[in-house]
Protein backbone atom coordinates (compact mmCIF):
# COMPACT_ATOMS: atom_id res chain seq x y z
CA UNK A 1 0.00 0.00 0.00
CA UNK A 2 1.39 3.66 -0.75
CA UNK A 3 0.31 6.75 0.24
CA UNK A 4 1.72 10.12 -2.39
CA UNK A 5 3.85 7.01 -4.01
CA UNK A 6 5.74 6.20 -0.39
CA UNK A 7 5.18 2.92 1.15
CA UNK A 8 3.13 2.85 4.22
CA UNK A 9 5.92 0.83 6.38
CA UNK A 10 8.36 3.66 5.16
CA UNK A 11 5.64 6.41 6.17
CA UNK A 12 5.29 4.82 9.24
CA UNK A 13 8.19 4.24 10.28
CA UNK A 14 9.58 7.70 9.90
CA UNK A 15 6.58 9.40 12.05
CA UNK A 16 7.53 6.99 14.87
CA UNK A 17 10.49 8.46 14.75
CA UNK A 18 9.48 11.83 14.47
CA UNK A 19 7.23 11.18 17.86
CA UNK A 20 9.90 9.70 19.23
CA UNK A 21 12.05 13.12 18.49
CA UNK A 22 9.06 14.72 19.65
CA UNK A 23 8.25 13.84 22.88
CA UNK A 24 11.98 14.52 23.42
CA UNK A 25 11.71 18.03 22.33
CA UNK A 26 8.47 18.11 24.36
CA UNK A 27 9.75 16.81 28.13
CA UNK A 28 12.97 19.40 27.68
CA UNK A 29 10.92 22.25 26.67
CA UNK A 30 8.71 21.86 28.83
CA UNK A 31 11.23 22.27 31.65
CA UNK A 32 12.82 25.18 30.12
CA UNK A 33 9.70 26.87 29.82
CA UNK A 34 8.66 26.30 33.55
CA UNK A 35 12.07 27.58 34.22
CA UNK A 36 11.87 30.79 32.06
CA UNK A 37 8.77 31.37 33.19
CA UNK A 38 9.30 31.60 36.87
CA UNK A 39 13.27 31.88 36.84
CA UNK A 40 13.47 34.49 33.92
CA UNK A 41 16.79 32.50 32.90
CA UNK A 42 16.91 31.04 29.34
CA UNK A 43 18.66 27.57 31.01
CA UNK A 44 21.20 26.84 28.23
CA UNK A 45 22.86 24.17 30.35
CA UNK A 46 19.30 21.72 29.70
CA UNK A 47 21.28 20.00 27.29
CA UNK A 48 23.97 19.51 29.29
CA UNK A 49 21.74 18.06 31.96
CA UNK A 50 20.23 15.82 30.41
CA UNK A 51 23.22 14.54 29.10
CA UNK A 52 24.04 13.89 32.37
CA UNK A 53 21.00 12.05 32.99
CA UNK A 54 21.47 9.54 29.85
CA UNK A 55 25.00 9.41 31.52
CA UNK A 56 24.12 8.85 34.95
CA UNK A 57 21.84 5.89 33.97
CA UNK A 58 24.76 4.28 32.02
CA UNK A 59 27.16 4.89 35.18
CA UNK A 60 24.57 3.27 37.52
CA UNK A 61 24.35 0.05 35.16
CA UNK A 62 28.22 0.26 34.53
CA UNK A 63 29.94 0.33 37.76
CA UNK A 64 26.81 0.90 40.62
CA UNK A 65 24.58 -2.29 38.55
CA UNK A 66 21.93 -0.24 39.38
CA UNK A 67 19.30 -0.97 36.65
CA UNK A 68 16.95 0.65 34.24
CA UNK A 69 13.51 1.11 36.37
CA UNK A 70 15.94 2.48 39.46
CA UNK A 71 18.01 4.86 37.07
CA UNK A 72 14.44 6.51 35.91
CA UNK A 73 13.78 7.48 39.39
CA UNK A 74 16.93 8.06 41.00
CA UNK A 75 18.99 9.84 38.05
CA UNK A 76 16.28 12.74 38.03
CA UNK A 77 16.82 13.27 41.54
CA UNK A 78 20.69 13.29 41.67
CA UNK A 79 20.35 15.95 38.52
CA UNK A 80 17.87 17.97 40.00
CA UNK A 81 19.94 18.06 43.48
CA UNK A 82 22.97 19.13 41.31
CA UNK A 83 20.16 22.21 39.73
CA UNK A 84 19.49 22.89 42.84
CA UNK A 85 22.75 23.67 44.04
CA UNK A 86 23.39 25.52 40.89
CA UNK A 87 20.52 27.62 41.83
CA UNK A 88 21.44 28.47 44.65
CA UNK A 89 24.92 29.33 44.58
CA UNK A 90 24.83 30.78 41.29
CA UNK A 91 21.96 31.65 39.08
CA UNK A 92 19.99 33.42 42.39
CA UNK A 93 22.31 36.54 41.74
CA UNK A 94 20.75 36.97 38.32
CA UNK A 95 17.57 37.43 38.33
CA UNK A 96 17.14 40.81 38.72
CA UNK A 97 19.54 41.52 35.60
CA UNK A 98 19.09 40.47 32.19
CA UNK A 99 18.09 37.51 30.40
CA UNK A 100 21.59 38.09 28.65
CA UNK A 101 23.52 37.06 31.98
CA UNK A 102 21.63 33.68 33.13
CA UNK A 103 22.09 32.83 29.50
CA UNK A 104 26.10 33.65 29.37
CA UNK A 105 26.19 31.46 32.61
CA UNK A 106 24.05 28.19 31.95
CA UNK A 107 25.72 28.17 28.65
CA UNK A 108 29.02 28.25 30.53
CA UNK A 109 28.36 25.61 32.84
CA UNK A 110 26.91 23.52 29.96
CA UNK A 111 30.56 23.92 28.19
CA UNK A 112 32.31 22.70 31.66
CA UNK A 113 29.72 20.01 32.55
CA UNK A 114 30.36 18.76 28.86
CA UNK A 115 34.32 19.34 28.90
CA UNK A 116 34.33 17.43 32.09
CA UNK A 117 32.23 14.18 30.56
CA UNK A 118 34.54 14.39 27.30
CA UNK A 119 37.78 14.31 29.24
CA UNK A 120 36.31 11.56 31.29
CA UNK A 121 34.84 9.14 28.95
CA UNK A 122 35.94 10.32 25.36
CA UNK A 123 33.47 10.98 22.62
CA UNK A 124 32.99 7.93 21.00
CA UNK A 125 29.80 7.08 23.16
CA UNK A 126 28.71 4.30 24.91
CA UNK A 127 25.46 2.46 24.25
CA UNK A 128 22.78 1.07 26.74
CA UNK A 129 20.79 -1.94 26.62
CA UNK A 130 16.93 -1.59 26.17
CA UNK A 131 15.80 -3.25 29.81
CA UNK A 132 14.43 -6.68 28.98
CA UNK A 133 10.92 -6.06 29.95
CA UNK A 134 10.59 -3.93 26.71
CA UNK A 135 12.89 -5.83 24.46
CA UNK A 136 11.04 -6.83 21.02
CA UNK A 137 7.90 -5.18 19.50
CA UNK A 138 4.80 -5.58 18.56
CA UNK A 139 3.55 -6.40 14.77
CA UNK A 140 1.32 -3.94 14.04
CA UNK A 141 0.15 -5.64 10.68
CA UNK A 142 1.68 -2.36 8.74
CA UNK A 143 5.10 -2.16 10.77
CA UNK A 144 6.50 -2.86 13.47
CA UNK A 145 6.67 -1.18 16.67
CA UNK A 146 9.46 -1.67 19.23
CA UNK A 147 8.52 -2.10 22.81
CA UNK A 148 10.76 0.39 24.22
CA UNK A 149 9.67 3.34 21.81
CA UNK A 150 6.16 2.82 22.30
CA UNK A 151 6.76 3.00 26.11
CA UNK A 152 8.68 6.25 25.29
CA UNK A 153 5.76 8.21 23.86
CA UNK A 154 3.75 6.82 25.96
CA UNK A 155 5.84 7.65 29.31
CA UNK A 156 6.49 11.20 27.81
CA UNK A 157 2.86 11.94 27.24
CA UNK A 158 2.08 11.04 31.31
CA UNK A 159 4.71 13.26 31.92
CA UNK A 160 3.89 16.29 29.57
CA UNK A 161 0.18 15.79 30.57
CA UNK A 162 1.02 15.41 33.97
CA UNK A 163 2.92 18.39 34.17
CA UNK A 164 0.36 20.29 32.45
CA UNK A 165 -2.18 19.66 34.83
CA UNK A 166 -0.28 20.07 37.22
CA UNK A 167 0.24 23.85 36.84
CA UNK A 168 -2.70 24.86 35.23
CA UNK A 169 -4.84 22.60 37.26
CA UNK A 170 -3.99 22.79 41.10
CA UNK A 171 -3.22 24.42 43.73
CA UNK A 172 0.36 24.04 43.67
CA UNK A 173 0.03 25.39 40.17
CA UNK A 174 -1.76 27.84 41.14
CA UNK A 175 1.64 28.87 42.61
CA UNK A 176 3.72 28.84 40.20
CA UNK A 177 1.46 30.89 37.59
CA UNK A 178 1.38 33.38 40.42
CA UNK A 179 4.64 33.21 40.95
CA UNK A 180 5.77 33.35 36.98
CA UNK A 181 3.40 36.46 36.51
CA UNK A 182 4.11 38.40 40.31
CA UNK A 183 6.67 36.90 42.63
CA UNK A 184 6.96 39.86 45.12
CA UNK A 185 3.19 40.04 45.80
CA UNK A 186 3.01 36.17 46.03
CA UNK A 187 6.00 36.13 48.63
CA UNK A 188 4.12 39.32 50.68
CA UNK A 189 0.80 37.05 50.92
CA UNK A 190 3.49 34.89 52.60
CA UNK A 191 4.50 32.08 49.87
CA UNK A 192 8.40 31.25 50.22
CA UNK A 193 9.30 32.06 46.60
CA UNK A 194 12.91 32.28 47.26
CA UNK A 195 12.27 28.35 48.00
CA UNK A 196 9.84 27.87 45.09
CA UNK A 197 12.00 29.15 42.61
CA UNK A 198 14.89 26.42 44.34
CA UNK A 199 12.08 23.14 43.71
CA UNK A 200 11.05 24.74 40.43
CA UNK A 201 14.47 24.51 38.87
CA UNK A 202 14.92 21.27 40.53
CA UNK A 203 11.77 20.22 38.75
CA UNK A 204 13.11 21.33 35.61
CA UNK A 205 16.38 20.14 35.45
CA UNK A 206 15.02 16.55 36.78
CA UNK A 207 12.94 16.49 33.73
CA UNK A 208 15.82 17.04 31.32
CA UNK A 209 17.57 14.37 33.35
CA UNK A 210 14.67 12.20 32.52
CA UNK A 211 14.61 12.59 29.08
CA UNK A 212 17.86 11.84 29.29
CA UNK A 213 17.43 8.77 30.72
CA UNK A 214 14.65 7.73 28.49
CA UNK A 215 17.03 8.56 25.51
CA UNK A 216 20.03 6.35 26.83
CA UNK A 217 18.67 3.03 25.05
CA UNK A 218 17.39 4.73 21.91
CA UNK A 219 20.63 7.01 21.29
CA UNK A 220 24.17 6.64 21.64
CA UNK A 221 25.01 8.01 25.02
CA UNK A 222 28.07 10.57 24.51
CA UNK A 223 29.16 13.87 26.01
CA UNK A 224 27.49 15.99 22.89
CA UNK A 225 24.94 14.12 22.99
CA UNK A 226 22.92 17.38 24.61
CA UNK A 227 24.11 20.09 22.51
CA UNK A 228 23.33 18.45 19.58
CA UNK A 229 19.64 18.29 20.54
CA UNK A 230 19.38 21.71 22.54
CA UNK A 231 19.93 23.82 19.41
CA UNK A 232 16.44 21.98 18.06
CA UNK A 233 15.14 22.51 21.13
CA UNK A 234 15.46 25.94 21.78
CA UNK A 235 14.09 26.60 18.40
CA UNK A 236 10.56 24.51 19.14
CA UNK A 237 10.45 27.07 22.49
CA UNK A 238 10.62 29.96 20.49
CA UNK A 239 8.30 28.49 17.17
CA UNK A 240 5.77 27.82 20.71
CA UNK A 241 6.41 30.76 22.46
CA UNK A 242 8.38 31.69 25.87
CA UNK A 243 6.73 30.63 28.54
CA UNK A 244 3.91 28.77 27.14
CA UNK A 245 3.42 25.14 29.13
CA UNK A 246 0.89 23.62 26.92
CA UNK A 247 2.53 25.44 23.94
CA UNK A 248 6.01 23.80 24.50
CA UNK A 249 4.28 19.82 24.65
CA UNK A 250 2.15 20.75 20.94
CA UNK A 251 4.78 22.14 19.62
CA UNK A 252 7.51 19.45 20.80
CA UNK A 253 5.70 16.74 19.47
CA UNK A 254 4.12 18.49 16.32
CA UNK A 255 7.45 19.38 15.12
CA UNK A 256 8.69 16.39 15.21
CA UNK A 257 6.25 14.94 13.17
CA UNK A 258 7.01 17.70 10.71
CA UNK A 259 10.81 16.59 11.36
CA UNK A 260 9.61 12.99 10.22
CA UNK A 261 7.39 13.56 7.51
CA UNK A 262 9.97 15.83 5.79
CA UNK A 263 12.59 13.40 5.91
CA UNK A 264 9.83 10.92 3.62
CA UNK A 265 8.83 13.51 1.38
CA UNK A 266 12.13 15.79 0.97
CA UNK A 267 14.58 14.26 2.99
CA UNK A 268 17.25 16.81 2.27
CA UNK A 269 15.12 19.46 4.42
CA UNK A 270 14.46 17.39 7.24
CA UNK A 271 17.70 19.15 9.32
CA UNK A 272 16.42 22.76 8.64
CA UNK A 273 12.69 22.49 8.53
CA UNK A 274 12.17 23.45 11.86
CA UNK A 275 14.76 26.45 11.66
CA UNK A 276 12.96 27.60 8.51
CA UNK A 277 9.69 27.29 10.40
CA UNK A 278 10.77 29.12 13.41
CA UNK A 279 12.17 31.78 11.10
CA UNK A 280 8.76 32.37 9.98
CA UNK A 281 6.87 32.06 13.14
CA UNK A 282 9.07 34.94 14.17
CA UNK A 283 8.30 37.16 11.25
CA UNK A 284 4.61 36.35 11.51
CA UNK A 285 4.10 35.87 15.12
CA UNK A 286 7.36 37.60 17.65
CA UNK A 287 5.44 36.29 20.68
CA UNK A 288 5.31 32.60 19.07
CA UNK A 289 2.09 30.46 18.08
CA UNK A 290 1.09 30.08 21.52
CA UNK A 291 2.73 33.02 23.98
CA UNK A 292 2.03 36.51 25.08
CA UNK A 293 3.76 39.65 24.19
CA UNK A 294 5.07 40.52 27.51
CA UNK B 1 -2.79 34.08 67.50
CA UNK B 2 -3.99 36.63 70.25
CA UNK B 3 -7.21 35.39 72.01
CA UNK B 4 -10.37 37.23 72.20
CA UNK B 5 -9.89 38.89 75.31
CA UNK B 6 -6.77 40.67 74.28
CA UNK B 7 -7.51 40.51 70.26
CA UNK B 8 -10.05 44.14 70.56
CA UNK B 9 -7.75 45.94 73.74
CA UNK B 10 -7.36 49.51 71.82
CA UNK B 11 -4.14 50.12 74.12
CA UNK B 12 -2.34 47.53 72.58
CA UNK B 13 0.52 48.29 70.26
CA UNK B 14 -0.12 46.71 66.97
CA UNK B 15 2.60 48.04 64.61
CA UNK B 16 5.09 50.65 65.61
CA UNK B 17 7.48 52.26 63.36
CA UNK B 18 10.62 53.96 64.69
CA UNK B 19 12.90 55.75 62.22
CA UNK B 20 12.56 53.85 59.09
CA UNK B 21 14.42 54.57 56.18
CA UNK B 22 14.16 52.34 53.35
CA UNK B 23 15.84 52.96 49.64
CA UNK B 24 15.08 51.74 45.85
CA UNK B 25 18.69 51.36 44.76
CA UNK B 26 20.51 54.26 45.01
CA UNK B 27 17.42 56.28 45.50
CA UNK B 28 16.36 56.76 49.42
CA UNK B 29 12.66 57.56 49.50
CA UNK B 30 11.96 57.04 53.12
CA UNK B 31 13.97 59.27 55.45
CA UNK B 32 13.03 58.09 58.87
CA UNK B 33 9.46 57.31 59.81
CA UNK B 34 7.70 57.27 62.96
CA UNK B 35 4.07 56.41 63.65
CA UNK B 36 2.51 53.50 65.46
CA UNK B 37 -0.69 52.23 65.35
CA UNK B 38 -3.18 50.52 67.89
CA UNK B 39 -4.78 47.50 68.06
CA UNK B 40 -8.27 48.19 66.07
CA UNK B 41 -7.53 51.25 64.93
CA UNK B 42 -7.72 52.17 61.58
CA UNK B 43 -4.79 55.10 60.21
CA UNK B 44 -4.33 57.08 56.79
CA UNK B 45 -1.23 57.85 54.89
CA UNK B 46 -2.10 61.14 53.36
CA UNK B 47 0.47 63.05 50.96
CA UNK B 48 0.99 63.89 47.48
CA UNK B 49 2.18 61.20 44.56
CA UNK B 50 5.99 60.16 45.49
CA UNK B 51 5.55 61.59 48.60
CA UNK B 52 7.06 57.86 50.33
CA UNK B 53 3.05 56.99 51.45
CA UNK B 54 2.83 53.23 48.83
CA UNK B 55 6.99 52.83 49.97
CA UNK B 56 5.59 52.67 53.67
CA UNK B 57 3.68 50.13 53.19
CA UNK B 58 5.97 48.10 51.25
CA UNK B 59 9.06 48.74 53.54
CA UNK B 60 6.83 47.44 56.43
CA UNK B 61 5.92 44.31 54.57
CA UNK B 62 10.01 44.36 53.32
CA UNK B 63 9.07 44.81 49.06
CA UNK B 64 11.44 47.46 49.43
CA UNK B 65 15.37 47.62 48.79
CA UNK B 66 17.53 48.17 51.86
CA UNK B 67 15.96 49.34 54.95
CA UNK B 68 16.99 50.57 58.61
CA UNK B 69 15.19 51.32 61.53
CA UNK B 70 12.64 49.37 62.96
CA UNK B 71 9.38 47.97 62.50
CA UNK B 72 7.74 46.12 65.23
CA UNK B 73 4.58 44.01 65.07
CA UNK B 74 3.04 43.03 68.07
CA UNK B 75 6.04 43.76 69.83
CA UNK B 76 8.04 41.60 67.38
CA UNK B 77 10.78 43.33 65.77
CA UNK B 78 10.43 42.17 62.02
CA UNK B 79 12.65 44.28 60.00
CA UNK B 80 15.34 41.53 59.44
CA UNK B 81 12.68 38.92 58.54
CA UNK B 82 11.95 37.89 54.85
CA UNK B 83 8.74 39.17 53.54
CA UNK B 84 6.85 36.22 53.43
CA UNK B 85 7.34 35.43 57.08
CA UNK B 86 6.11 38.92 58.01
CA UNK B 87 3.21 37.61 56.23
CA UNK B 88 2.66 35.15 58.36
CA UNK B 89 2.81 37.24 61.54
CA UNK B 90 -0.87 38.46 60.41
CA UNK B 91 -0.12 41.08 57.77
CA UNK B 92 -2.87 41.56 55.17
CA UNK B 93 -2.01 43.45 52.14
CA UNK B 94 -3.50 44.64 49.13
CA UNK B 95 -1.39 46.55 46.56
CA UNK B 96 -1.90 49.55 44.84
CA UNK B 97 -3.23 48.20 40.85
CA UNK B 98 -4.83 45.61 43.60
CA UNK B 99 -2.69 42.45 42.72
CA UNK B 100 -4.98 40.29 40.81
CA UNK B 101 -3.43 37.44 38.94
CA UNK B 102 -4.33 37.50 35.10
CA UNK B 103 -3.57 33.39 34.87
CA UNK B 104 -5.54 32.62 38.11
CA UNK B 105 -9.27 32.63 37.72
CA UNK B 106 -11.38 34.56 40.72
CA UNK B 107 -11.26 31.53 42.98
CA UNK B 108 -7.64 30.89 42.70
CA UNK B 109 -6.95 34.48 43.20
CA UNK B 110 -9.04 34.18 46.56
CA UNK B 111 -7.61 31.15 47.94
CA UNK B 112 -3.75 31.69 47.06
CA UNK B 113 -2.67 33.41 49.99
CA UNK B 114 -2.36 30.55 52.24
CA UNK B 115 -4.21 31.32 55.87
CA UNK B 116 -2.25 32.86 58.75
CA UNK B 117 -4.56 31.67 61.45
CA UNK B 118 -7.96 30.42 62.13
CA UNK B 119 -9.38 33.25 62.55
CA UNK B 120 -9.96 34.57 58.57
CA UNK B 121 -13.10 34.44 57.00
CA UNK B 122 -14.92 30.85 55.01
CA UNK B 123 -15.28 31.40 51.61
CA UNK B 124 -19.05 31.22 52.36
CA UNK B 125 -19.10 34.34 54.09
CA UNK B 126 -16.89 35.98 51.57
CA UNK B 127 -19.24 35.54 49.20
CA UNK B 128 -21.99 36.61 50.97
CA UNK B 129 -20.32 39.81 51.67
CA UNK B 130 -19.25 39.72 47.78
CA UNK B 131 -21.98 38.46 45.80
CA UNK B 132 -20.03 39.11 42.58
CA UNK B 133 -17.53 36.71 42.93
CA UNK B 134 -19.24 33.76 43.67
CA UNK B 135 -20.92 34.79 39.96
CA UNK B 136 -17.75 35.68 38.56
CA UNK B 137 -15.35 32.93 40.56
CA UNK B 138 -14.96 30.84 37.19
CA UNK B 139 -13.74 33.91 35.20
CA UNK B 140 -9.93 34.47 34.74
CA UNK B 141 -8.64 37.95 36.96
CA UNK B 142 -8.10 39.75 33.70
CA UNK B 143 -11.94 39.47 33.02
CA UNK B 144 -13.02 41.07 36.40
CA UNK B 145 -14.18 44.48 36.03
CA UNK B 146 -12.30 47.26 38.10
CA UNK B 147 -14.59 46.94 41.16
CA UNK B 148 -15.01 43.63 40.69
CA UNK B 149 -11.00 43.55 41.43
CA UNK B 150 -11.00 45.39 43.95
CA UNK B 151 -13.54 43.35 45.90
CA UNK B 152 -11.55 40.47 45.31
CA UNK B 153 -8.12 41.96 46.33
CA UNK B 154 -10.11 42.65 49.55
CA UNK B 155 -11.80 39.60 50.29
CA UNK B 156 -8.36 37.99 49.19
CA UNK B 157 -6.90 38.92 52.41
CA UNK B 158 -10.18 38.50 54.60
CA UNK B 159 -9.75 35.20 53.74
CA UNK B 160 -6.39 34.46 55.37
CA UNK B 161 -7.34 35.95 58.85
CA UNK B 162 -4.74 38.55 58.60
CA UNK B 163 -5.16 41.29 61.95
CA UNK B 164 -3.54 43.98 60.45
CA UNK B 165 -4.43 45.27 56.81
CA UNK B 166 -1.90 47.50 54.47
CA UNK B 167 -4.60 49.01 52.12
CA UNK B 168 -3.14 50.86 49.22
CA UNK B 169 -5.45 53.07 46.86
CA UNK B 170 -8.37 50.70 47.41
CA UNK B 171 -10.93 53.74 45.79
CA UNK B 172 -8.55 54.76 43.13
CA UNK B 173 -10.43 54.90 39.60
CA UNK B 174 -13.69 52.78 41.33
CA UNK B 175 -17.45 54.49 40.52
CA UNK B 176 -18.85 55.84 43.59
CA UNK B 177 -21.36 53.21 44.11
CA UNK B 178 -18.67 50.58 44.76
CA UNK B 179 -16.54 53.22 46.72
CA UNK B 180 -19.45 53.40 49.26
CA UNK B 181 -19.31 49.68 49.17
CA UNK B 182 -15.93 49.30 50.05
CA UNK B 183 -16.86 51.75 52.68
CA UNK B 184 -19.23 49.67 54.34
CA UNK B 185 -17.04 46.82 53.84
CA UNK B 186 -14.56 48.75 55.74
CA UNK B 187 -16.82 49.92 58.30
CA UNK B 188 -17.81 46.60 59.18
CA UNK B 189 -13.70 45.19 59.26
CA UNK B 190 -12.71 47.88 61.49
CA UNK B 191 -16.10 46.95 64.05
CA UNK B 192 -14.54 43.14 63.90
CA UNK B 193 -11.44 45.00 65.51
CA UNK B 194 -8.94 44.68 62.15
CA UNK B 195 -6.08 47.43 62.70
CA UNK B 196 -6.26 49.16 59.08
CA UNK B 197 -3.42 51.19 57.48
CA UNK B 198 -4.63 52.97 54.32
CA UNK B 199 -2.52 54.90 51.80
CA UNK B 200 -5.54 56.97 50.24
CA UNK B 201 -6.21 59.31 47.64
CA UNK B 202 -9.81 59.98 48.40
CA UNK B 203 -9.73 61.57 51.42
CA UNK B 204 -13.75 62.61 51.51
CA UNK B 205 -13.55 58.55 51.94
CA UNK B 206 -11.06 58.37 54.20
CA UNK B 207 -12.05 61.12 56.55
CA UNK B 208 -15.56 59.29 58.51
CA UNK B 209 -13.18 56.24 58.70
CA UNK B 210 -9.98 57.41 60.47
CA UNK B 211 -9.25 57.44 63.63
CA UNK B 212 -5.82 58.98 62.82
CA UNK B 213 -4.09 60.55 59.38
CA UNK B 214 -0.39 60.82 59.56
CA UNK B 215 0.84 63.77 56.54
CA UNK B 216 3.81 62.48 54.90
CA UNK B 217 5.91 64.19 52.63
CA UNK B 218 9.22 63.80 51.27
CA UNK B 219 9.84 60.50 53.17
CA UNK B 220 8.75 62.09 56.79
CA UNK B 221 5.66 62.37 58.62
CA UNK B 222 5.00 66.15 58.78
CA UNK B 223 1.66 66.29 60.75
CA UNK B 224 -0.34 64.17 62.80
CA UNK B 225 -4.22 64.83 62.45
CA UNK B 226 -6.52 62.97 64.94
CA UNK B 227 -10.10 62.56 64.01
CA UNK B 228 -11.26 65.22 67.07
CA UNK B 229 -8.78 67.65 65.24
CA UNK B 230 -10.01 67.10 61.65
CA UNK B 231 -12.19 70.55 61.91
CA UNK B 232 -9.73 72.81 63.16
CA UNK B 233 -6.84 71.17 60.89
CA UNK B 234 -8.57 70.90 57.63
CA UNK B 235 -7.06 74.38 56.56
CA UNK B 236 -3.40 72.98 56.95
CA UNK B 237 -4.03 69.43 55.79
CA UNK B 238 -6.04 71.24 52.33
CA UNK B 239 -2.29 73.16 52.16
CA UNK B 240 -0.38 69.76 52.31
CA UNK B 241 -2.22 67.91 50.46
CA UNK B 242 -2.63 70.27 47.79
CA UNK B 243 -5.74 69.91 47.62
Amino acid sequence: MDIFGIPIQALMGQLLIGLINGSFYAILSLGLAIIFGLLNIINFSHGALYMMGAFGAWIGLTYLGINYWVALVAVPVVVGIFGMIIERTMLKHLYRLDHLYGLLLTFGLALIIEGLFRYRFGISGESYPVPELLSGGFNLGFMFLPKYRAWVIAVSLVVCFGSWYIIERTKLGSYLRAGTENPQLLQAFGINVPLMITLTYGFGVALAAFAGVLAAPVFQVNPVMGSNLIIVVFAVVVIGGMGSIMGSIVTGLGLGLVEGLTRVFYPEASAVVIFVIMGIVLLLRPAGLFGRER
Amino acid sequence: MSDASTRNNPDVEMLRVSDLHAFYGESHILHGIDFSVNRGELVTLLGRNGAGRTTTLKAILGLTGRRTGSIMINGRQVIDLPTHRVAHLGVGYCPEERGIYASLSAEENLLLPPAVNSSGMSLDEIYEMFPNLQERRHSPGSRLSGGEQQMLAMARILRTGARLLLLDEITEGLAPVIVQTLGRVITSLKAKGLTIIMVEQNFRFAAPLADRHYVIEHGRIVETVTKDELDSKMQLLQKLLGV
